[in-house]
């Protein structure tokens, strides 16, 4: 357990696979390089790994002025203990204020170990952070730039802002696809500060045998037009309209949960809170009748056109353009209103 | 060779059911509006449990923290199966974030003593925080495994175990002991078995009970289920409930969708093509 040190950096952890960094670490860079600027204090990325030294680079870019890197051939494949180990010595070490982790499987995995050995506070899956004096209601003490972890709570009915008053550092995990990823910039300079941390035999308990990865067939967060589909597509055959319109966007194609559990289309197509989190340029949603599930996956899109037969379906709530009507009858006008203009 | 395992299993409110009335005027939730449910995680890592036991013999204990109305949760382990059921109910342990209620379950297990594996769901349905699995097993100072599909095989010291890492599986291999949390089983959830059902159907926690005749009854049929408070589990008090819970909430607020600049459109080609070429314009297209 830590005191609060208020002239700790602000850290991200780095997530990453066979040395490939995950897109959700560089959109936390983004942030923390925000929360950095705004406490007056210097940015900082743990990375560990095996001969991973040369991602250093892409951290900086992002915003990091300082990148520790934990090589060790021990941290080749990701497992928890070693990657606790590595993480609280250098939280022992350093003292951030803040360390932030990506909501991934990984993260979600690791993080929560971290905080239980270091006895501080972790907030699960925000999808937003801020700094804001906090008073506290029970003894009016104020507390001057805590980090407000925001998240989802009831299965999406709720939106619970949690603080850590004084059991240092504040740790959260942030939902991949929230927080926006900033260009690079690659004039940027920082300091690479190898650091050396023991792994002994005892903490590989746990050892890989054998990994499969399934490539995604779809890049849904890379997308700047999504078009999805919902239940009321009604069946495989009728996703082909969905696909036609992606088509003519230069879209790709997403679903809702009620469509992938019909069999209409596949898992990796889901956007919603148990699939992909997305935020596109232009979100067409088609027969989704806008479950709060499948919205907290989207309703950060900067443009929402909802085409549902259903005028009282809550998608309208959250969407530019409603079009209430039968997307048999709809799509076909829209793809003819696209293809007139050679887009 | 056969395991013993403790599945933690956690009562919740069913918040697929939400709907305005569950919610208070202050946007909070008021939990006694909702059904209260097995959490559905929970019931894998039970069956993951019971599937062990099948298959290699052994003992499964059913642990769980909660008010006394969570022993449904406990009866419902032990129609499906499972050896023995306890409940840790303690008003101090009221308000425990994820770090206390590790800490809490850690105690309990400790006080149960000898066990191979401890099973867990992913994540409760109310929090889905997925985080009490690894923070009790930091606590126990036992290995982790996240996120299992299947238990492949188990030899005298060590298990071999498919887990999804989010982007496919891999196959891993543990020692023991080793905390395993579970998103889903090969098979479905066994039912409740009849026979079971009529055995335990009486049991009861001692909360539950009125009048100290019932309570020796149950205790000469075997079926008063086990209520422990934090003097059992010798849990340190600063440590648990709120004292012990680093996380504060600070606000909340109920979910209000954002409706601004909303247009209705027609679904005619003029209706259709207008908003295409507002589209255009603002650069969202082209």
């Amino acid at each position: 357990m830590t005191k609060p040190n208020r002239q700790g950096e602000v850290w991200v952890f780095a997530e990453q696979q066979d040395g490939q960094l995950h897109d959700v670490s560089l959109e936390l860079c983004g942030r923390a390089r925000l929360l950095a600027n705004q406490l007056g204090v210097t940015m900082g990325v743990i990375l560990p790994g095996n001969n991973v030294e040369s991602l250093a680079s892409t951290l900086i870019a992002h915003g990091a002025d300082n990148v520790y890197v934990v090589d060790c051939p021990r941290l080749a494949q990701f497992t928890t203990l070693p990657y606790a180990r590595a993480v609280c010595a250098l939280i022992d070490k350093y003292h951030p204020q803040i360390v932030i982790y990506g909501a991934t499987p990984l993260g979600r995995d690791l993080a929560p170990r971290v905080a239980s050995e270091m006895r501080s506070g972790m907030t699960a899956d925000c999808t937003d952070l801020q700094i804001e004096n906090v008073i506290d209601p029970k003894t009016k003490t104020e507390h001057e730039n805590l980090l407000l972890q925001i998240r989802p709570a009831f299965g999406g009915n709720i939106i619970a802002t949690i603080v850590n008053y004084d059991q240092w550092p504040q740790m959260a995990t942030v939902r991949e696809g929230v927080m926006p990823l900033l260009p690079a910039d690659a004039n940027r300079t920082g300091r690479v500060i190898r650091e050396n941390v023991e792994i002994s035999e005892a903490l590989m308990a746990v050892r890989v045998l054998e990994r499969h990865v399934e490539q995604r067939k779809v890049n849904l967060k890379a997308s700047r037009i999504i078009v999805a589909g919902g239940g009321g597509i009604g069946s495989r055959e009728n996703f082909e309209l969905i696909y036609e319109l992606a088509g003519v966007l230069g879209g790709v194609v997403g679903a809702s949960r009620a469509a992938v559990d019909s069999g209409f289309i596949g898992k990796e197509h889901q956007i919603g809170q148990t699939g992909t989190t997305v935020r596109p340029a232009l979100y067409v949603a088609v027969g989704i009748s806008g479950a709060i599930q499948h919205r907290a996956g989207m309703e950060e899109s900067a443009k929402i056109i909802a085409v549902n037969t259903d005028p009282e379906a809550p998608i309208f709530s959250i969407a530019h353009y409603g079009i209430v009507g039968d997307y048999a009858d709809v799509l076909p006008k829209m793809i003819k209103a696209i293809r007139t203009r050679n887009l | 060779m056969a395991y013993n395992s403790i599945v933690c299993i956690k009562q919740v409110p069913d918040t697929a059911k939400i709907t305005a009335d569950a919610m208070t005027a202050e946007g909070t939730v008021n939990r006694a509006a909702l059904p209260a449910i097995f959490n559905p995680e929970d019931l894998y890592a039970l069956e993951a449990a019971l599937g062990v036991k099948e298959r290699f013999g052994g003992t499964v204990t059913v642990l769980s923290m909660g008010p006394p109305k969570a022993a449904s949760i406990l009866r419902d382990s032990l129609y499906r199966g499972a050896d023995r059921a306890i409940l840790i109910t303690d008003r101090r342990a009221a308000g425990s974030d994820t770090l206390a209620t590790g800490y809490i379950l850690a105690k309990a297990i400790e006080t149960i003593g000898s066990y191979d594996m401890i099973f867990c769901g992913r994540q409760a349905i109310d929090g889905d925080t997925a985080q009490v699995g690894p923070q009790c097993a930091e606590k126990l100072g036992i290995p982790q495994v996240t996120y299992l599909e299947e238990f492949l095989n188990g030899e005298a010291d060590r298990v071999r175990l498919r887990r999804n890492h989010g982007n496919g599986w891999e196959v891993v291999e543990s020692t023991l002991p080793v905390l395993i949390t579970v998103v889903s089983t090969p098979d479905a959830v066994r039912p409740w078995a009849a026979r079971r059902v009529m055995k335990y159907k009486k049991a009861r926690i001692p909360a539950e009970v009125i009048s100290p005749e019932e309570l020796e009854s149950l205790k000469a049929k075997g079926l008063l289920l086990e209520q422990w408070t934090m003097e059992d589990i010798h849990a340190d008090f600063d440590r648990c409930g709120l004292a012990g819970s680093p996380t504060k909430v600070y606000r909340i607020q109920s979910v209000v969708l954002t409706k601004e600049g909303f247009s209705k459109v027609e679904p005619t080609e003029d209706g259709i093509n207008g908003m295409i070429h507002e589209l255009i314009t603002d650069r969202t297209l082209g």
